[in-house]
């Protein structure tokens, strides 16, 4: 099977692959032995490794750096000296300092834990080790956006830069673990900083390769610019492959993040300066079975503090050992040349005039493609991961209300007929499925149902919600706490509903446009469409200034699986097409309703300028509330996540401004814009044209 | 006074042998240079006849009507199969080059048993008729100057070297060609033929050595009227030298290596050397912006260059005094130089000259790899003490210079070899797939040479440098002179290939070379090539604020249906290539008629309306229509 990813307006030949069990053969041979392998990675270009000292010393040498440093100097008032000082203290904050040794024993540890905690880790080995050198030289001579190149060549030759999704803290090494699995060199990794700060294993990941990030750096200028220097000296020398999440954090709901583009920016300027030929950019997609951190991501997001990352957490956490997470899957994409993907897109020429090492904003052109990038860069990583039977049916467990689904359950025949006819689906919409064929399909189910046991419980024919804590309580619970231990069970629910969402979102949209224009004409449909990209791009990733195109995608989806008939100027839902109409209706209801619900409480609840800590309170209790007299009826709408995304939406239309002066995010609203945004999105009103800024966050 | 010309003789005969050297083979024996230096003997500087000239009106009679150079040159493989070269001319000719057939097999995948001959001769009627303007052929009969219709005549002066014009002719294809070739013998003549011109509107294209690596020379095929060529090479005397001034007075025609021994003869030297020096004429040089390899002493030819003397068809443009520098207005020398003949003739120039060095040195460094060798010779050029040439080879060319290698003749030599091979591989580690060599040329007094010497040697060493001796730098530039001749020897074979050139700032020489390597080899496997390119280059110029690059590309063609287009592809991509990467259009090849599609983005629209509005002022009739530039 083939599937292309013309959509995104490229053409890059995607072939289904054999994904290999990697720990299988762990489990026949020694640990210590896999530790100990030789490990001979074939050199980048046959040049020299370079050492941690060794990048240091060419950062600190920089002229970029230089520059920057007489500017802050003369900005600050301090001496040349001193700002070098401080430069040299991020530096050494942030450094890695990769060792093969830590990498053994990284190797050895690592056997450890995954033999205990998955029962395998699925990699696809043609995205990484050699093809047949006659598919090579057939392959070669397509002009085409790859070359039949894999991992393993593509790091022979130009910069590697490893994109994998950040789904949990699991992922962090596993990809340097794959490749010392298969010879490849291991890859410098960026990492947050609050990582560094954990004893002895800040410093065992920074000798694995870890280079820490401090957190909103955007108006650190200083610190801006080393980390930049660091980084392109890293992809010039292109000694390791470059690892990032270009989703910035590890994702709390499981749903791809709209990109950070600083990182980005970085990684792809040598490129722009004509300082490499080339980079390669590999999309990596990580998925689970079932996630380690499920319930503290749930809570996390209902407002409860995230445990500090510690040496205590650690051991704490070191119960999840005893459970069983079942399968974990890398699926490593075709290297993709950044060359051939801004062809026409970049004039690199822009550098000719002033000298390379200058510190410049980079041009208009640049940023678009850079966030062009981005934003592919995610949706392939959307587009590679497998979709788990538990996230089709966490799909419709969702279409049942929580507290109807807590106390009555839903009859298992009922589930599974309709997981199957979801399964059909998103097959239709070109969804990487991970159902195993060898089993039958209720089989299937039921080992799924098993494995979460956590979220919900089979009893008598009826499937029904785990609501967390319950046995051991005796004494009565308010209303509230009983909503919070629902609202635990319904957002892990929607969080792997979150792991398929990728593949109906434009679909959705277009249902949603259906039911709320109840218009058939394109023009207004793709309107509305649009709006609810505008609306929603914080929620969901879209490559921007691609919605008609969007809109082009969900119309031959859904004509595809005969919901609609498509003419030149009518989209018309067809009879047969009702079922998936309201399957998708429903699936985008509780961000419509979430985001409806916000919107009602700026316009009649807010003052005009209000903290965003309180507001995330205020909205939680008011929702809370809501939910408990009936009147809304998705949990979502306390999650976090969803409420600081609404502001980020409300900041896009222009209807709430971010107060420059304050330090405690404080913000100010524009009630009628709010009111005019609701509408829309009611139907109420037209979209009118909305401009999107763009969107340059790290 | 009998001492001093006869001490004055000597130098210039060691000067002869000097320059000689790595054109022709040990003086010893050679009657071309015999004769020279007799000549020598009797004429007085100021009464140069045109005896001993290298280049007949009938060029074909010694040179390639279709490849490069003398006719008695060239590369082939004898009957054992082995590489040789032959003629006398060169201090390669008659030797066995063992090591060629080898690198071309391996490095282009090239066999022997594949060859693809050229047309041997000429087929004449393959040439379209001329079509002549009757009145202006009467008038220019009645001048005296002579002229030709020849076929042979005219073909010669239809193209320059680029590699689409040297493969259709030897494929026996004949496009457009000049209608007539005419040969004027002085300025007066070419004062004449322009009046004929204007009044008669046919169309001129200025004729030097023929070199053009820009389609400059190519007649456009959407000309109507009748194309004259103007062949300068009769125009070719020394009118004078002031040795109060150090300047010579020269026709424009003269070409490189006559000018450059009959000033010997008087103690002199330009030190104009350009890699075509045997072929390419003075006139060329100014309306090119010709380079020379030893630029660093003498200067290029907008430094040589006192005073030119153009004839356009609105007249002769000319300065009027020989002042050293001037504050004038925008110097209208700029004028001339680079117009490729858009606007004129140039006819005569006076250009400075420089008693012949007392002693010249080659040398040779190799370093670790190619970035040691930049950062040497960056360093070199800010402490400004750069050799008269230092050229620095990549990997690529410094394995293709060992494969040009002559047979040795000793055990003894080849032992030497290995243990120096041995001693740079094994004891200093360097390895041989990443080292590469630059190569040096001293000249001055002997003392000042060695001390020179020292300095860049101790530079050298910073970097990583090892000396490698004079013979491998001498070998090198020997190189210049016979890879152009190499290049008919692949075409024998499947192997087209070409070069070209840019400059660029010092910090970006590493990146350019990289990515216009890699795109090279990149386009080659895109476009279909079958067998991996040679794709190198060298580092040939230093500047106080960059470089000049040289490119080489070529591959084997086997399986194209169109190789020509494809190699016109793959430049044009390396060009691009070139220009993102902050080069420049063409550093001294010049634009042509290959390049200027680049123009805008190279000197701007105003820039170019500059250049337009001159070329509409000076010739509105596009007299001299060759349509170079713009």
């Amino acid at each position: 099977m083939t599937n292309t990813y013309r959509n995104f307006g490229i053409v890059v030949q995607h072939n289904e692959e054999d994904f290999v069990d990697i720990l299988e053969e762990r489990r026949l041979s020694s640990d210590l032995g896999f530790a100990f392998r030789t490990f001979s990675p074939q050199p980048y270009k046959g040049g020299p490794p370079c050492t941690g000292v060794e990048l240091h010393r060419a950062v600190m040498d920089s002229q970029y750096l230089r520059y920057v440093t007489k500017e802050v100097a003369a900005e600050t008032g301090s001496s040349e000296q001193e700002v070098r000082e401080e430069v040299c203290g991020i530096l050494k904050e942030m450094s890695q300092n990769l060792q093969l040794p830590f990498i053994r024993l990284m190797g050895y540890i690592f056997t450890k834990v995954f033999k205990r905690l998955f029962s395998a880790i699925f990699v696809n080995m043609e995205g990484l080790s050699a093809v047949s050198s006659v598919q090579r030289r057939l392959s070669e001579q397509l002009p085409s956006i790859q070359h039949g190149k894999n991992l393993q060549q593509a790091a022979q030759e130009h910069p590697v830069i490893l994109m994998p999704n950040h789904r949990s803290y699991v992922d962090f090494l596993v990809i340097s673990y794959i490749l010392f699995s298969y010879d490849i060199p291991v890859p410098v990794i960026a990492a947050g900083i609050r990582l560094a700060g954990v004893k002895i294993i800040g410093e065992i990941l920074r000798r694995s390769g870890a280079f820490y990030i401090r957190r909103a750096i955007r108006s650190d200028k200083l610190y801006w610019a080393v980390l930049s220097e660091y980084v392109q000296t890293i992809v010039r020398k292109g000694f390791a492959p470059l690892e990032f999440y270009i989703e910035g954090y590890r994702s709390r709901t499981l749903k791809s993040l709209p990109p950070k583009l600083g990182m980005m920016q970085m990684v792809l300027e040598p490129f722009f300066k004509s300082e490499v030929y080339d980079i390669t950019l590999l999309p990596i997609s990580i998925s689970y079975d079932r996630v380690l951190e499920e319930s503290l991501l749930a809570q996390e997001l209902l407002g409860f503090p995230k445990p500090r990352e510690s040496i205590m957490g650690l051991l704490k956490a070191s119960r999840v050992l005893q459970e069983s997470y079942g399968s974990m899957h890398v699926n490593f994409g075709r290297p993709l040349s950044v060359r051939q993907l801004c062809e026409g897109k970049i004039n690199r020429c822009y550098y000719n005039l002033t000298p390379r090492d200058l510190p410049q904003k980079p041009s208009p052109e640049a940023q678009a493609c850079v966030s062009w990038l981005a934003h592919l860069m995610v949706r392939l990583q959307e587009d590679g991961s497998l979709i788990r039977p538990w996230s089709l049916m966490s799909c419709l467990l969702l279409q049942v209300p929580a507290s109807v689904l807590a106390e009555e359950g839903l009859p298992w025949q009922q589930l599974t007929d309709k997981t199957l006819w979801l399964r059909k689906l998103a097959l239709d919409f070109g969804a990487h499925l991970n159902w195993p064929e060898h089993i039958s399909d209720l089989d299937v189910m039921s080992s799924t149902v098993a494995l979460h046991r956590t979220v919900v419980h089979r009893k008598a024919g009826r499937v029904y919600l785990v609501r967390e804590g319950e046995p051991e309580r005796r004494r009565p619970v308010s209303p509230e706490e009983g909503l919070m231990r629902t609202a635990t069970a319904a957002l892990m629910l929607a969080s792997y509903r979150n792991q398929c969402l990728h593949v109906f979102t434009r679909p959705a949209m277009l249902a949603a446009a259906v039911s709320v224009t109840r218009s058939t004409q394109r023009d207004e449909l793709l309107a509305y469409f649009c709006f609810l990209q505008d609306v929603f791009s914080n929620e969901f990733v879209f490559i921007p200034g691609r919605c008609s195109q969007d809109f082009e995608e969900a119309c031959s989806l859904l004509k595809k699986c005969g919901a609609v008939h498509v003419s030149q100027h009518d989209v018309t839902f067809s009879e047969s097409g009702l079922e998936v109409l309201s399957f998708l209706q429903e699936l985008l209801k509780p961000f419509i309703d979430s985001y409806l619900l916000m919107f009602r409480y700026l316009c009649e609840e807010a003052d005009h300028i209000f903290i965003e800590k309180q507001f995330l309170q205020a909205v939680r209790t008011w929702a809370t509330s809501l939910i408990l007299s009936g009147e809304l009826h998705t949990y979502e709408a306390l999650s976090s996540n969803i409420q600081k995304n609404v502001l980020s939406a409300l900041q896009r239309l222009g209807a709430v401004m971010r107060m420059k002066t304050s330090e405690n995010n404080e913000y100010k609203v524009n009630k009628a814009a709010v009111r005019r945004a609701a509408d829309t999105l009611l139907g109420k009103m037209r979209p009118q044209s909305l401009q999107a800024a763009p969107d340059a966050r790290l | 006074m009998a001492s001093n010309s006869s001490d004055r003789q000597r130098v210039a005969q060691h000067r002869l042998r000097i320059i000689t050297g790595h054109l022709q083979r040990p003086a010893d024996g050679d009657a071309d240079i015999q004769a020279a230096e007799c000549k020598a003997q009797e004429t007085k500087p100021n009464v140069a006849s045109s005896e001993g000239r290298t280049m007949p009106r009938r060029r074909q009679e010694i040179m390639k009507w279709n490849g490069w150079g003398y006719s008695d040159s060239k590369f082939l493989y004898n009957k054992k199969g082995q590489a040789e070269f032959t003629g006398k001319r060169y201090k390669l000719s008659g030797l066995i080059i063992p090591a060629l057939k080898d690198w071309m097999e391996g490095t282009f995948g090239a066999s022997l048993q594949h060859k693809t001959p050229a047309t041997p001769i000429l087929n004449t009627s393959a040439v379209q008729p001329p079509t002549l303007n009757e009145a202006f052929v009467d008038e220019i009969k009645s001048t005296g100057i002579p002229f030709s219709h020849d076929p042979e005549d005219r073909v010669f002066r239809a193209h320059g070297h680029c590699l689409h014009e040297i493969f259709a002719l030897r494929e026996g294809k004949i496009g457009r060609v000049p209608d007539m070739v005419i040969w004027p013998s002085c300025h007066n003549d070419v004062v004449k033929i322009v009046e004929l011109a204007c009044k008669h509107n046919v169309c001129l294209i200025p004729f030097g050595g023929g070199t053009s690596v820009s389609s400059a020379l190519e007649c456009p095929p959407e000309e109507t009227r009748t194309i004259v060529s103007l062949d300068t090479s009769q125009m070719n005397r020394i009118l004078w030298i002031d040795e109060k001034n150090l300047t010579a007075h020269v026709e424009a025609g003269i070409i490189g290596q006559d000018l450059e021994r009959l000033l010997n003869e008087s103690g002199y030297c330009t030190g104009h050397e350009p890699d075509s020096m045997e072929f390419s004429s003075l006139g060329g040089w100014v309306a090119t912006r010709a380079s020379g390899m030893k630029k660093n002493i003498y200067g290029n030819i907008e430094d040589l260059v006192v005073h030119v003397k153009m004839v356009t068809p609105r007249g002769v443009i000319e300065k009027g005094c020989q002042g050293p520098r001037m504050s004038t207005g925008p110097d209208i020398h700029h004028f001339i130089m680079g117009s490729e003949g858009t606007l004129g003739v140039v006819t005569e120039v006076t250009m400075k000259i420089r008693p012949i060095p007392e002693y010249q040195k080659y040398g040779s460094v190799v370093f670790p790899n190619f970035e040691q060798g930049v950062a040497c010779l960056r360093e070199v050029a800010r402490q400004r003490c750069a050799p008269a040439s230092i050229r620095l080879m990549d990997n690529e060319q410094f394995q293709f210079g060992h494969a040009l290698k002559p047979q040795v003749s000793s055990i003894f030599t080849s032992f030497l070899d290995g243990l120096k091979k041995f001693y740079i591989t094994k004891f200093k580690g360097f390895d041989s797939n990443r080292l590469c060599v630059a190569t040096l040329l001293f000249e001055g007094d002997r003392e000042k040479v060695l001390q020179h010497e020292k300095q860049v040697y101790d530079i050298a060493a910073k970097f990583g440098g090892l000396a490698a001796g004079e013979d491998n730098g001498q070998r090198g530039y020997m190189l210049t002179f016979v890879i152009a001749y190499l290049r008919d020897l692949g075409m024998d074979y499947y192997v087209i290939g070409e070069s070209f050139e840019t400059s660029v700032p010092w910090d970006r020489v590493l990146d350019i070379c990289r990515n216009v390597k890699a795109r090279i080899v990149r386009e080659c496997k895109d476009k279909g090539v079958q067998f991996p390119p040679l794709s190198t280059c060298r580092v040939t110029q230093t500047y106080d604020a960059g470089a000049c690059v040289y490119f080489y590309f070529a591959f084997n063609y086997r399986g194209l249906s169109d190789p020509v287009h494809v190699y016109e592809q793959v430049e044009h991509a390396a060009r691009e290539e070139i220009l993102a990467n902050g080069g420049s259009l063409s550093h001294h090849h010049g634009v042509g008629k290959l390049r200027k599609e680049w123009m805008r983005e190279t000197v701007s629209d105003v820039g170019l309306g500059m250049i337009k509005s001159v070329k509409d002022y000076v010739d509105p009739n596009n007299i001299f229509g060759n349509r170079n530039l713009l």
